[in-house]
């Protein structure tokens, strides 16, 4: 479904991703792991279409189509999600109403019929029962003076909302403690299917625990330096980075 | 990185969407301005001779303090209005006393109805009462029957200077003398007509009270002058929506509202401004010179101001409130959006008189495209004003790099006891906030729009519920196409 090939991208004359390769099928997870400053953030942002990268190199395509070539909003509304590691606050405008337009651009864009307000609200009900998240957070201001961790069960909430295609998760897990982590991770077990796939971003084994991985990939400056199984992000914790970095083969890192 | 901005700069201009004239055969008195002008009006009107004289005095006075006292402090600049190059009276060439909305000139229907304002639709919908301005003279007043069922007296300014003359001799020029301004003395020598309005000791005014005002005739200057008096526990609400369609020269408009607030009355005025702003040159669109001005006049009486300004080339505006009453409340709540060349120079006046008096200023200011917008707001706090409180919030959204946002606070305390607190912020609209909607689906305009709209939130949210509505849509309308 998502391919990456081949990607340089740079910001401000410096180079960031130096040739990205990956190929994620419907029903995978990936995840993605790697030092600070390595490069995830700057992935998970191009895919979604973030301005100010600078694409030196290669090619981005969801199931043929070039994601490059598109808008973010174009991009979203073809079925990429960019859940946020620092997730913005919009000041006076409801979780509830930015959510209702955004799902039914999405609706549009598949030629659904709009949602009104009645049968909007029955499905954001269901929802929020199954992220638990609750009626206070959802008429408050776009993540205005929510903590750290709704912010982050905020993000899996509109994943559920907009059930994308493919769902990009950066750090989600980060400044959870553990009672939010398997809620949100529920959130994000319950969204897979065969027909969709998540890619997570995330420092830590523990997270994995609760979301299994079918690959995963070690981004270490700019690079793809290893990739393998679940298994590989228990060795990772085990031995840290710098054991993939020592064991590269030479040749990757010409 | 500005990516995202020039990105919005990109984006088309689309034209003003209430730009068309309508086709309608005026009664025009000939350009300039002379004791001549003046006469000419109050005749046409069939004024009585105490409101020539008034009118008179005003002009005479307007000639004493001449084009060299044309304010020039605020922070604008533009052309020099040729006071001689304007049409001071134009008046639909129709017979005013009609039964039904059937006698109306069609052509004249049909312009509300472009302006969303078909009289007919009003007439059905519960709870709002039009007085509908066309060019200078009220054309039709619509609920007048039922209003006066509560003694509550709605009809235009002409018309309440012949049947109500004590009420408007007693209160013209109280709140707003002809001596007050430079445009003010010019409004009172040559106002065409207005709103008039008064309610009742006790009387609550079950509807909001609504007046639209558009400017038709080529280079015709409107000079407006409303009255709103709230007798002693009296309440209304009142709004005030501005449409004109599109020019090639600049017209002036330089209205006087006055609000007159008596023991525990109340007044809420609202206006929702979008004469034509001029195309994205700078070309045409209306000057627009404004004084309003509310006295608290009795304890416990409250006057709240809001404003949303999307329109005009030039505004020069200053609702205020004078707190003579004690504890008596001002209440100023503004968003002011400035596009292309706009230029907006707007805020308030709080003058604390009375014991115990509080006044609350909410001003959110959004410059986009190359155009300026300016806050200037007077507190002051007379000695013998005990215990005066105000809160301002000021806050300056910029949207691009090439809008500029200026803020002018002035406070004079003269009373210890006096607390004034004053909270002012500038932001860019943010790049960060922008792709968050936009990677939700959401495109870029719409995500502009809402970003705003919820910026403006505190002040919306004092509107009337439809006018919020209305004031959502106008603004997106005024930001279409923001950055160029
Ligand atoms: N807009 C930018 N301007 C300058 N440098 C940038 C910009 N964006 C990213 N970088 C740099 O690119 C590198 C990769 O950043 P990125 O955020 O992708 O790392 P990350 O792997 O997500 O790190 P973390 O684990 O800390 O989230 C860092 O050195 C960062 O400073
Ligand atoms: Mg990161």
């Amino acid at each position: 479904m998502l391919t990456v090939k081949d990607l340089y991208v740079r910001v401000e004359d410096k180079e960031i991703l130096k040739g990205i390769n990956l190929q994620v099928n419907r029903g995978e997870v990936h995840a993605i792991m790697g030092p600070n400053g390595s490069g995830k953030s700057t992935l998970a942002n191009v895919i979604a279409g973030k301005e100010g990268y600078e694409i030196t190199g290669g090619e981005v395509t969801l199931d043929g189509k070039d994601l490059l070539d598109m808008l973010p909003e174009e991009r979203a509304r073809e079925g990429v999600f960019l859940a946020f590691q620092y997730p913005v606050e919009i000041p006076g405008v409801s979780n509830a109403s930015f959510l209702k337009t955004a799902l039914n651009e999405i609706r549009k864009h598949k030629g659904l019929e709009e949602l009104d307000a009645m049968h909007f609200l029955k499905f954001m009900k269901e929802k929020m029962k199954m992220v638990g998240i609750d009626d206070n957070l959802i008429n408050r201001p776009v993540n205005q003076g929510f903590s750290g961790g709704e912010k982050k069960r905020n993000e899996i909430f509109q994943l559920q909302m907009l059930q994308p295609t493919l769902a990009v998760l950066d750090e989600t897990d980060s400044g959870l403690d553990i009672d939010a982590l398997k809620v949100v991770s529920h959130g994000v077990n319950l969204f897979r299917n065969k027909d969709n796939a998540v890619v997570v971003v995330t420092h830590y084994q523990r997270l994995l625990n609760y979301i299994v991985p079918d690959f995963v990939h070690v981004l270490v400056s700019g690079r793809i330096v290893k990739s393998g199984g679940k298994e590989l992000a228990l060795e990772l914790e085990d031995k840290g980075y710098d054991w993939v970095t020592n064991t590269v083969p030479a040749a990757e890192t010409v | 990185m500005s990516t995202e901005v020039s990105n919005v700069e990109e984006l088309a201009i689309k034209d003003y969407k209430y730009g068309f004239q309508t086709e309608i055969e005026t009664d025009v008195i000939p350009k300039g301005l002379s004791e001549e002008t003046v006469r000419a009006i109050s005749l046409k009107k069939d004024e009585p001779e105490w409101m020539l004289e008034w009118r008179l005095k005003a002009f005479r006075h307007w000639l004493t303090i001449t084009k060299e006292n044309e304010p020039a402090w605020a922070n604008i600049s533009y052309p020099e209005v040729d006071f001689q190059d304007i049409i001071y009276y134009a008046a639909p060439k129709q017979k005013i006393s009609l039964n039904s909305l059937d006698e109306v000139d069609p052509e004249l229907l049909k312009t509300f109805e472009k302006l969303g304002i078909s009289l007919q639709e009003q007439k059905r919908l519960t709870g709002v009462a039009v007085d509908a301005v066309f060019d200078s003279v009220s054309v039709t007043t619509t609920f007048k029957a039922e209003l006066s069922k509560l003694g509550i007296i709605f009809c235009s300014m002409s018309e309440a200077v012949q049947e109500h003359p004590d009420l408007v001799k007693k209160y013209i020029g109280s709140v707003v003398p002809y001596t007050d301004n430079f445009y003010a003395a010019l409004n009172s020598a040559v106002f065409s007509d207005g709103s008039f309005c008064y309610i009742p000791k006790g009387v609550r005014c079950p509807m909001e009270l609504s007046t639209y005002f558009r400017i038709n005739t080529s280079g015709t200057g409107q000079f407006e002058r409303t009255l709103l008096i709230a007798d002693e526990g009296g309440y209304v609400s009142y709004l005030e929506g501005c449409t004109a369609p599109m020019r090639d020269e600049n017209q002036l408009h330089a209205a006087v509202v006055e609000l007159v607030a008596l023991d525990d009355a109340t007044i809420k005025y609202s206006t929702v401004q979008n004469w034509y702003p001029g195309n994205s040159e700078g070309l045409g669109g209306i000057y627009n010179f404004v004084t309003k001005r509310g006295a608290c006049r009795g304890k416990n009486s409250k006057i709240t101001w809001t404003q949303v300004e999307t329109g005009s080339a030039i505004t020069w505006k200053y609702p205020s409130c004078i707190l003579q009453g004690d504890n008596s409340v001002g209440e100023f709540y503004s968003v002011a959006v400035t596009n292309n060349r706009q230029q907006a120079d707007t805020g308030t006046k709080m003058i604390h008189l009375g014991k115990n008096t509080r006044s609350t200023i909410v001003s959110k200011g959004i410059s986009a495209g190359k155009s300026n917008n300016s806050y200037r707001g007077l507190v002051r706090v007379h000695k013998k004003a005990e215990n005066a409180r105000n809160f301002t919030q000021c806050d300056s959204l910029l949207i691009g790099d090439k809008c500029g946002a200026h803020t002018f606070p002035y406070i004079e305390v003269a009373n210890k006891s006096a607390k004034v607190e004053h909270e002012a912020t500038t932001s860019k609209i943010g790049e960060d906030q922008l792709f968050y909607l936009r990677q939700r689906g959401i495109a870029m305009e719409d995500a502009i729009n809402m970003i705003v709209n919820g910026y403006c939130k505190d002040v919306f949210r004092e509107l009337p519920m439809e006018f919020a509505v209305e004031a959502q849509k106008l603004l997106s309308i005024s930001l279409e196409g923001s950055v160029g």
